[in-house]
């Protein structure tokens, strides 16, 4: 990587402004990067599915499909994208890093709306901007998939019973021709705002990672 | 004035009781005294005998004190204890603003000064043996198995950094800094040496959770710093006794040599992990027991007394970490066996330990209080001062120190409003008490040390325990949120959850997350395979769902015959129909009340009146929504009772299928919501499973829904699944059940029911109904009491 050092350490700080991590771990990000996508400069769902232990997962399919997201791209347009670059990757991964400190309340809050948006956008596969019912039902039952004696009726009621529970908190008085289309998601932000998720949804990007350093070296 | 009245007899009926137990107990004891060779006299002539010849006449009234004395001692003893709680409860106040521990000690202080003015000697309880053996482990069985399991292992690495490392700084900061007090000759006690110190140091450097558990709970306080607190108490007590041992093995050593301080230090950890595996291991075997106890219901809190007490003992045998043993043994244990026991063994096994639990600490501080009285004390101004002085400055500087060290690793870090509750939080009790006695006899100046400690505990409890809650209010530390059992928020832990395994898994990144998903994964697949009588692992999501349905069902039932009754009175008057409903549900209710009990404990049911409850916790008005919700469920009520009976067995009664609204339909489609209101059902649905022996799921049956009345919507409601079973049992279960969720909403809606108009609503077109709604609805803080019970029954709550 000697010719090209210079200029991956640009592109690196300028990743690491758009999105706050360390040169060092997107150095590290970078590694990974290149190793599940076998040194091409694409990564694809193929690749990701490739992954072993993330083959356990119940709700792989929403991961996956959040790397591919437009949405979270921070793009426009909705859609999904084929391949995706280091530069999309680290975006995506941006959701998960820890808040620093000392922030203020604004940024905090900022996060806070941002991981959020990242969480509705895996229920909301079709781009609407609403989570209906069918779409919620889905990933319960994806959740609740990894125990394989709970029946889809369970699920189903399970998903049902959390609608409704959104429904009578947010919308409280329905007229009589109204009817709840979905949520939207400035409900989805009241009904999670109780959970911390700026402190909770965070994944630790360790400066130093072993694991993968080895590769590609 | 008739509460003070009240009070005035509650306590002069208490103090009279303990000076006629002094007056009794002297007496007898002095009268046994008198009667010293019993040996040839035949029993029943030992006492009480003054007047009758000796040898000739047989007695009718004798009075055999030696023999029962002993367990009537004790019992008394208990007694006594449990009176002083009564008692304080009485006068409300107090509790709130007086921890029980002080009451309790100060009520200890009365009794000590009655003794010592009988003269008579306080129980030897503060044996070594009675305490460690019989006082401690209750007290440590009670916190292990109600310990919060999922937020102590996330802070598990926190904890056990204050237990550990912390307990080591404060004892040697504290040891030290009285050894160079000792120095100063003016305090006259330079004959104590560092290692003597140092065990000083150990003794009172143990904290005790109860008085500052309790606090923490009364304020809410962030469920973070509960449980640092409270793990930091279980860890350090195995510490302290470590160290004990350790110090108290250097101290009467001669001399110290640098290698058996080494190897003591070894030991420690040997003590530690020993502790934690016997305790696993006992764990697992009483988990498997029982999955054996199925036809045997009645020795299952035995089997979980017993295993946990063997763990204790057997450990004490090996000389290791009794505490962390027991500890965790309930932790392992509770876990399984809970899944595999009965429902009435699962409250009797939580309700056991919270009574031994509570009445031994109850009757360590009245000991304390009684011991602080009657025993010699050695008084040194000097030296018990700085004692004080130092033990709470080197808890406040260890906990500074430390929280800056661990800060960066967590990622709720602890602000200093935190390290100061933390810090101030460390008051003294039990276990420092019980270590001061055990002090051996070699030390000379024991006395002072016992003194010192009494003192210690006796500040710190007082002063620092009445004076938490007002200083913890004021500052505003943290508090926690108790809004967060909703379906929604669960659901999306556990999305979060998987979400960071799965990124961090892309990522190849190891966190605690990873750990836990494998441990998750190695437990459902080998271990509950082995332990549990019925192995279907269960989701938090489903687990939650279960429970406050079953909670909610169990208010229902507690609650049924007297709010009934009352509620819909009105109701009556205005229309002959629910007249006759109210007389059919009167007459229902004695006879089946307890079948229902049974029957719904253990069944899963996934019926939607939750709505009500949450709608409570967000505290949102949404009178129509309630409007409707109430409206919806009378009317499914009048049908069920009009159905007949909730005896019967037949599929016709299915017909009463209170089907439910978010079939997704209502939803998604074009319905309005008013059918969220009318069609009665979004909240009482039908697919209820009833597993007859502990299946957790069936497959739902399909049957059309003979709905009896004309729902307008019913077409929709065809496909709905109503998926009753046909067990006769499930049925009359079912309507019974569903009756009493749909009581709960009588319930819930107090009195206000009188201003539904009815009305002929037989059909749905409620619309009429839903204009004729009166504004006068309970506001919802009538039904906050759902929540508050949640938080006042920990017997109710499985802690997950």
């Amino acid at each position: 990587m000697g010719a090209s050092q210079s200029g991956g350490v640009h592109m690196y700080q300028d990743l690491a402004d758009k999105t706050g991590f360390s040169i060092e771990q997107i150095k590290n990000l970078h590694n990974r990067f290149k190793y599940l996508t076998q040194d091409e400069d694409t990564l694809r769902r193929e690749h990701l599915e490739d992954i072993n232990n993330l083959a356990l997962n119940p709700i792989r399919r929403q991961i996956i499909e959040a790397f591919f997201d437009t949405r979270n791209l921070g793009q426009k347009e909705k859609g999904c994208l084929q391949e995706i670059g280091f530069e999309e990757f680290v975006t995506v991964l941006a959701f998960f890093r820890p808040p620093k400190p000392h922030i203020a309340e604004e940024e905090k809050k900022n996060m806070k709306k941002e991981k959020l948006r990242f969480l509705f956008n895996m229920h909301d596969t079709d781009n609407d901007g609403v989570i209906t019912l069918d779409e919620y039902r889905r990933v319960v039952e994806e959740l609740l998939s990894s125990s394989e004696t709970i029946g889809a009726e369970t699920a189903k009621a399970i998903s049902d019973a959390a609608m409704l529970e959104v429904a009578s908190v947010t919308v409280g008085q329905m007229g009589p021709d109204e009817f709840y289309e979905g949520i939207t998601f400035e409900q989805f932000m009241q009904i999670l705002k109780d959970i911390e998720i700026e402190t909770k949804m965070n994944v630790h990007f360790w400066n130093l990672d072993t694991r993968t350093i080895q590769c590609g070296k | 004035m008739v509460f003070n009245f009240d009070v005035r007899t509650h306590l002069s009926f208490f103090i009279f009781c303990v000076i006629f137990v002094y007056g009794f107990k002297a007496n007898a004891s002095v009268a046994y005294k008198t009667t010293t060779s019993p040996s040839k006299l035949p029993p029943w002539k030992t006492m009480g005998e003054t007047d009758a010849d000796p040898g000739k006449t047989q007695t009718v009234f004798t009075l055999n004190y030696p023999r029962i004395q002993i367990p009537f001692e004790i019992t008394l003893w208990v007694l006594l204890a449990s009176f002083a709680k009564i008692g304080f409860h009485v006068y409300h106040k107090i509790t709130v603003w007086v921890p029980e521990s002080c009451l309790l000690i100060s009520i200890g202080f009365i009794v000590g000064g009655i003794m010592h003015l009988v003269h008579e000697q306080p129980p030897a309880v503060l044996t070594s043996n009675a305490f460690f053996l019989y006082m401690l482990p209750p007290i440590v069985l009670d916190s292990g198995y109600f310990m919060p399991t999922r937020p102590f292992f996330e802070n598990f690495g926190t904890v056990l950094w204050y237990a550990v490392v912390g307990t080591l700084w404060n004892s040697i900061g504290i040891g030290i800094s009285l050894f160079a007090i000792c120095q100063i000759e003016a305090f006259g006690v330079q004959d104590i040496n560092l290692q003597e110190n140092l065990l000083f140091a150990s003794i009172i450097s143990a904290v005790e959770p109860v008085a500052v558990l309790a606090v923490f709970e009364d304020i809410s306080i962030h469920e973070q710093l509960y449980i640092v607190v409270f793990g930091e108490c279980l860890f350090n007590d195995a510490v302290t006794v470590v160290l004990y041992n350790l110090f108290n093995h250097i101290a009467v050593m001669p001399v110290v040599e640098a290698g058996e301080v080494f190897l003591d230090i070894g030991s420690f950890f040997v003590v530690g992990l020993g502790g934690v595996l016997l305790g696993l291991l006992f764990g697992f075997v009483a988990a498997f027991s029982t999955r054996f106890t199925g036809k045997v219901r009645e020795i299952e809190p035995v089997i979980i007394f017993l295993y946990s007490y063997m763990a204790y003992l057997i450990a004490e045998l090996f000389a290791i970490s009794s505490i962390m043993a027991i500890v965790t043994c309930a932790l392992t244990m509770k876990y399984y066996v809970e899944e595999n026991v009965s429902q009435h063994s699962c409250t009797t096994i939580r309700h056991v330990i919270k009574m031994v639990g509570s009445v031994s600490e109850t009757l360590i501080f009245f000991f304390l209080g009684v011991v602080t009285i009657t025993t010699e004390h050695e008084w040194n101004w000097g030296y018990i001062l700085f004692t004080l002085l130092f033990a709470l400055l080197w808890r406040g500087l260890g906990i500074l120190v430390l929280t800056q060290i661990i800060n960066p690793f967590r990622t709720i870090p602890f602000n200093f409003k935190d390290q100061f509750a933390l810090s101030y939080g460390g008051l003294r009790g039990a276990v420092s008490f019980a270590l001061a006695f055990t002090l051996p006899e070699t030390i000379g100046h024991k006395k002072l040390f016992i003194t010192g400690t009494i003192v210690v505990i006796i500040f710190t409890v007082f002063i620092q325990g009445i004076t938490i809650r007002p200083l913890l209010k004021l500052m505003n530390v943290r508090k926690t949120n108790r809004n967060l059992e909703t379906i929604n928020v669960e659901i999306h832990k556990r999305l979060m959850e998987h979400t960071i395994t799965g990124i961090e898994d892309l990522c190849g990144q190891w966190s605690h997350y990873y750990w836990k998903d494998k441990f998750m994964k190695f437990n459902n697949r080998i271990i509950r395979k082995i332990l549990i009588r019925d192995t279907r692992p269960e989701s938090s999501i489903v687990a939650l769902y279960k429970k406050l349905e079953l909670q909610n069902a169990m208010e229902i039932l507690d609650t049924m015959s007297g709010d009934i009754s009352a509620a819909p009175t009105d109701l009556i008057s205005l229309h002959e129909e629910r007249k006759n409903a109210s007389k059919s549900r009167k007459k229902f209710l004695p006879s089946d009340v307890t079948n229902m009990h049974d029957l719904l404990s253990k069944n899963m049911y996934k019926i939607r009146q939750r709505t009500v409850s949450y709608t409570n916790k967000h505290s949102l008005p949404t009178d129509i929504t309630a409007r409707e919700i109430l409206m919806r469920r009378h009317t499914s009520l009048r049908r069920s009772l009009r159905a007949g009976s909730f005896h019967g067995t037949n599929a016709a009664k299915m017909s009463q299928k209170f089907l439910s609204l978010p079939m997704g339909q209502s939803l998604n489609s074009g319905f309005p919501p008013r059918r969220f209101g009318h069609t009665g059902d979004g909240d009482t649905e039908t697919e209820i499973d009833y597993p007859s022996n502990r299946p957790m799921f069936r497959h739902p049956k399909r049957s059309s829904s003979k709905a009896v009345m004309p729902l307008r919507p019913l077409d929709t409601l065809k496909e709905v699944a109503s998926s009753v079973n046909m067990l006769d049992e499930q049925n009359e279960q079912q309507m019974g059940y569903r009756t009493s969720h749909l009581r709960s909403n009588i319930r819930h809606s107090g009195h206000q029911t009188s201003n539904l108009p009815y009305g002929s609503s037989r059909n749905y077109s409620n619309k009429d109904c839903e204009g004729g709604e009166q504004q006068s609805w309970p506001s919802p803080h009538t039904w906050v009491q759902k929540p508050q019970n949640d938080v006042q029954q920990p017997l109710m709550r499985r802690p997950r």
